[in-house]
């Protein structure tokens, strides 16, 4: 029975590394391309779900799940057009303020507009229940975050290793002067890779309202552990971040299992053990820009 | 790239010194009775933190609006305590430089040890609206330290008889989930004690760290020890999670706390909250003054107020009793006047005192019972009131921990 339940946190614990995975990936994408750690990712994922929580009484969560990503990403590209694009070649102390002092901005602003106490919101009817496969339980709610964060993870494969423009960013992470001697302006690159990015961390913010608290520091609650799974993972690896984030999952859900005290604080330790054995992450790669 | 606009060394000395200089004016005028206000507003606490802002704002202006204390107007500043060495830091400041006549506030357990410590040196008043732990009225007792906020042994006596009634201890096993810091290793000695007394067993005990927001794991944890009941200690935004997520994997065991705030079941949502909980006030309350402070604090802020409210509200307004009572803005004879027994009208059928012995407010507390998801009519009235406790023929020490239980040698 014992390893049988431990089976069933392991389990869980890959659902748990699917809700980081959404914005552990657009952080590395941020970072790979633009030399940019965002610490307003987590901002924009709480933005996500204030969204839902305002749109879902007009136009139903399916509504949401459409809407509030594509106004999150629409605000990433004016972010990005007007701030971001001037601390790409910068030194990098200067993009942490800029992104720190943008969570901050974002967090009070949720606060002032919306009010500090978390915001009732539920599952869907439709989609509440759970699924028994054997003596196994999981909500399936969770089963459909599951299916979307994964089909975000293959689209988002897709499209960077199967199209032009994936094609660019690639070659924009390693050798950008190149890419530019190519005759090729990597800005509009950059504005899409900011908009998928933040896109995709609203994503994880819609999905996970109905389950978690929607409150003015849900972003930084997250980001976190976000960070973590990059670190594990790897700067600029894709699989590297998918993999970490799953492992993060797992190392949790068997701290919480041994022993409780430590959920949280296992996840650290893992990144300390990684960082000793691999400094570069687990499938860290090499880019000359950040050495 | 644009360069940065280049401060001086010179301009930074200027401007530190504006700076220091203007409150300097500020402070000479002596027709204001200054409170310095500090909870956390950010953080895992931060959204009762709200609550207990707003109602000492309404506090200050009611009380303003009145002729202030002993004709001087009464100006509240409000801060962020934080964690409790900014919490410690802010206070020391407050009595310092800003020369507050009393500190009101906090919430974490920590912090308010730490301010209590700071206010001990200082000889001046701490009014806790927020904290349960035991140990403040106990072994970490302070002499101008007072709880309008209940601690655990109330919380969980209260809650604990209407328990014990719906046959939920005698003989049953509990699982314990307690938030790992401060007030939950108190509230779980607590409870444990309870538990003991009345026949019941905590099987499984969890610490769930403060800034856990994914209790999955936990949920088939409790799913696979089928407990008889589950006790939730936990603190600010994990009950949201807690409920939340309870209701999404469908488990069937009753549920029960000995923590709770309001604000943070109604931010689970529809159909996510259940089981039966304590509380120091809450906004359904029938008698004249809890009306006219839940009509009042709903038309300016759009929400009713909770029991975090009800906490700061009357917190402020005892200190303005004190101040008119003795005349004075004097710490010690402040001190001395809330020991004597006086009686506080705290928006309660029952007239409320603080215990002299350990400074804990004795007053009414309420069991409250969640409504079938059907008769949650909306975002607000999710509960209805099961019980009052003590009830009204019964010592208001009832609930109180007795001197065996935790006792209180207030340090020189």
């Amino acid at each position: 029975m014992e390893i049988v339940f431990l089976i069933e946190q392991i389990l869980n614990g890959l659902l748990i590394g699917a809700y980081y995975l959404l914005i552990a990936l657009g952080l590395s994408l941020i970072f790979s391309l633009g030399g940019i750690v965002n610490l307003a990712h987590g901002a924009f994922y709480a933005i996500g779900a204030y969204l839902t929580v305002a749109l879902a009484p007009t136009i139903g969560f399916g509504g949401a799940f459409v809407a509030a990503p594509v106004l999150v990403a629409l605000l990433g590209l004016v972010i990005e057009r007007f701030l971001l694009r001037r601390f790409y070649r910068a030194d990098p102390i200067l993009s942490l303020l800029l992104t720190f002092g943008l969570a901050m901005v974002a967090e009070q602003t949720l606060r002032m507009v919306f009010g500090a106490p978390p915001l009732p919101f539920s599952i869907p009817l439709a989609l509440r229940g759970q699924v028994f496969i054997g003596d196994f339980i999981y909500s399936r709610y969770r089963l459909m975050i599951l299916g979307v964060a994964a089909l975000c993870v293959l689209g988002l494969w897709l499209l960077l290793q199967r199209t032009h423009f994936g094609r660019v960013v690639r070659a924009g992470v390693q050798n950008p002067d190149m890419v530019g001697a190519l005759g090729i302006s990597l800005r509009p690159y950059m504005s899409a890779v900011v908009m998928i990015a933040v896109g995709l961390a609203a994503l994880a913010g819609v999905m996970l309202a109905p389950v978690i608290g929607v409150h003015p520091a849900m972003g930084a609650e997250i980001l976190t552990f976000a960070f973590v799974v990059v670190v594990i993972g790897g700067l600029g690896s894709f699989w590297g971040v998918v993999v970490a984030a799953l492992i993060v999952g797992v190392v949790r859900g068997i701290a919480a299992y041994a022993y409780p005290p430590a959920t949280e604080a296992s996840v650290y330790l893992l990144m300390l053990l990684v960082l000793l054995l691999r400094p570069r992450g687990l499938f860290g790669e090499r880019i000359a820009k950040f050495e | 790239m644009t360069e940065l606009p280049r401060i001086t060394r010179r301009g930074a000395l200027l401007g530190a010194a504006t700076l220091l200089a203007a409150p300097a004016i500020s402070y000479a005028q002596s027709d204001v009775i200054r409170i310095g206000h500090l909870t956390p507003r950010t953080g895992f606490l931060g959204p009762l933190g709200e609550f207990a802002v707003q109602a000492g704002q309404l506090a200050m202006d009611e009380i303003n609006a009145a002729g202030g204390i002993l004709g001087r107007k009464l100006e509240i500043t409000f801060e962020d305590s934080v964690n409790p060495q900014t919490a410690s830091a802010k206070a020391e400041r407050y009595i310092q430089r800003d020369k507050v006549s009393c500190i009101v506030g906090e919430i974490n357990s920590a912090s308010a040890l730490a301010i209590g410590q700071v206010v001990q040196r200082e000889k001046a008043l701490f009014i806790n609206t927020g904290a349960n732990s035991d140990a403040l009225r106990g072994s970490d007792c302070r002499k101008f330290m007072f709880h309008i906020e209940g601690q655990n042994s109330m919380y969980v006596k209260a809650v604990g008889r209407v328990l014990v009634q719906q046959g939920l201890i005698k003989g049953k096993k509990v699982y314990a989930l307690t938030a790992d810091y401060a007030f939950g290793h108190d509230l779980l000695r607590v409870a444990k004690r309870f538990m003991g007394e009345n026949g019941g067993t905590v099987a499984n005990e969890d610490l769930i760290p403060t800034d856990l927001t994914d209790f999955s794991p936990f949920l088939l944890k409790i799913r696979q020890a089928r407990p008889d009941v589950i006790i939730a200690n936990l603190a600010g935004a994990q009950i949201t999670n807690f409920l939340k997520q309870y209701s999404e994997f469908g488990l069937r065991f009753p549920v029960a706390g000995f923590g709770f705030d309001t604000a943070l079941a109604w931010g689970a949502g529809q159909g996510n909250f259940l089981g039966t909980w304590p509380t120091m006030w809450h906004h359904r309350l029938d008698n004249p003054a809890a009306k006219k402070f839940t009509a009042d604090f709903r038309q300016r802020f759009g929400r009713p107020p909770e029991n975090q409210a009800w906490g700061d509200y009357n917190a402020i307004k005892i200190v303005a009793q004190a101040m008119t009572e003795t005349k004075g803005t004097d710490g010690p004879r402040i001190v001395e006047y809330l020991e004597s027994g006086a009686k506080f009208g705290v928006l309660k059928a029952r007239e409320s005192y603080f215990r002299a012995r350990d400074h804990q407010i004795m007053t009414e507390m309420y069991a409250i019972t969640a409504l079938p998801p059907a008769e949650q009519k909306d975002r607000y009235d999710i509960f209805t009131a099961t019980a009052t406790v003590p009830g009204p023929e019964e010592s208001l020490e009832a609930i109180g921990a007795t001197p065996e239980e935790n006792s209180c040698t207030f340090p020189a």
